[in-house]
């Protein structure tokens, strides 16, 4: 019973971020200005990975939090260099 | 896909409580980003997803697999380290970044800094 409830709590949880995500993807289609579709790519990926966080606690695998700590990793290189980009015209100087 | 973890009735009710708080949280942080009006309004919102919410399904995930496995397992402080360093850094670099464009065009509703807004509420 109580894994039942467990189970529903968790597809829930995951229903939740999964609007979550909508709403970031709805900033970066809809975002008057640049930075504001970078916000929402960040807040986009920080969604999936306590997203992926989820499947992992819902299979027991932690395959899931390989890939978790992979979305973290390169979405923090993403932001800033889109940031850099925003701020001088160019990533690399 | 209904599916769970067969954890006891007291891993699973501080799991579940966890990831529900944790999604929760998440979502008011993006619901947030949405509705705010201004971009400066709209930095603090998914501040809440990538703090909270980040910490509480970490707990969540290390409840779990330290009970499923019945030895602690917390290689999950690795994000919570991780988020935490990154996060401030990104917002910060991307609020510098719109205060240079919206200078840089001389848009009105800009952010003055603290010492200009003394002097304008002075004067």
């Amino acid at each position: 019973m109580s894994i039942l409830i467990l189970a529903f709590i968790i597809t829930f949880s995951q229903v939740l971020l999964g609007i979550a995500m909508g709403c970031a993807t709805f900033r970066v289609l809809r975002g008057p200005r640049a930075h504001d579709r970078v916000l929402g790519l960040d807040t986009l990926y920080v969604n999936a990975m306590l997203l992926l966080l989820t499947y992992g606690i819902q299979t027991g695998r932690t395959l899931y939090f390989e890939a978790a700590l992979a979305i973290g990793l390169l979405g923090f290189a993403g932001t800033v260099a889109l940031a850099k980009f925003l701020m001088r015209g160019e990533v690399i100087e | 896909m209904i599916q769970a973890p067969d954890l006891p009735l007291w891993a699973a009710l501080i799991v579940g409580m966890m990831v529900l708080l944790g999604a929760t949280i998440a979502l008011i942080g993006s619901i947030g980003l949405v509705q705010l009006k201004s971009f400066y309004d709209r930095v603090h919102a998914p501040t809440l997803g990538a703090t909270l919410g980040t910490g509480a399904i970490l707990i969540a995930s290390i409840i779990c697999f330290s009970v499923l496995r019945s030895r602690p397992v917390v290689h999950e402080i690795l994000i919570a380290v991780f988020v935490t360093l990154t996060t401030p850094v990104t917002l910060m670099l991307l609020a510098r970044a719109a205060l240079y464009r919206d200078r840089s065009e001389g848009a009105t509703h800009v952010p003055t800094d603290g010492g200009e807004a003394d002097d304008s509420l002075a004067s």
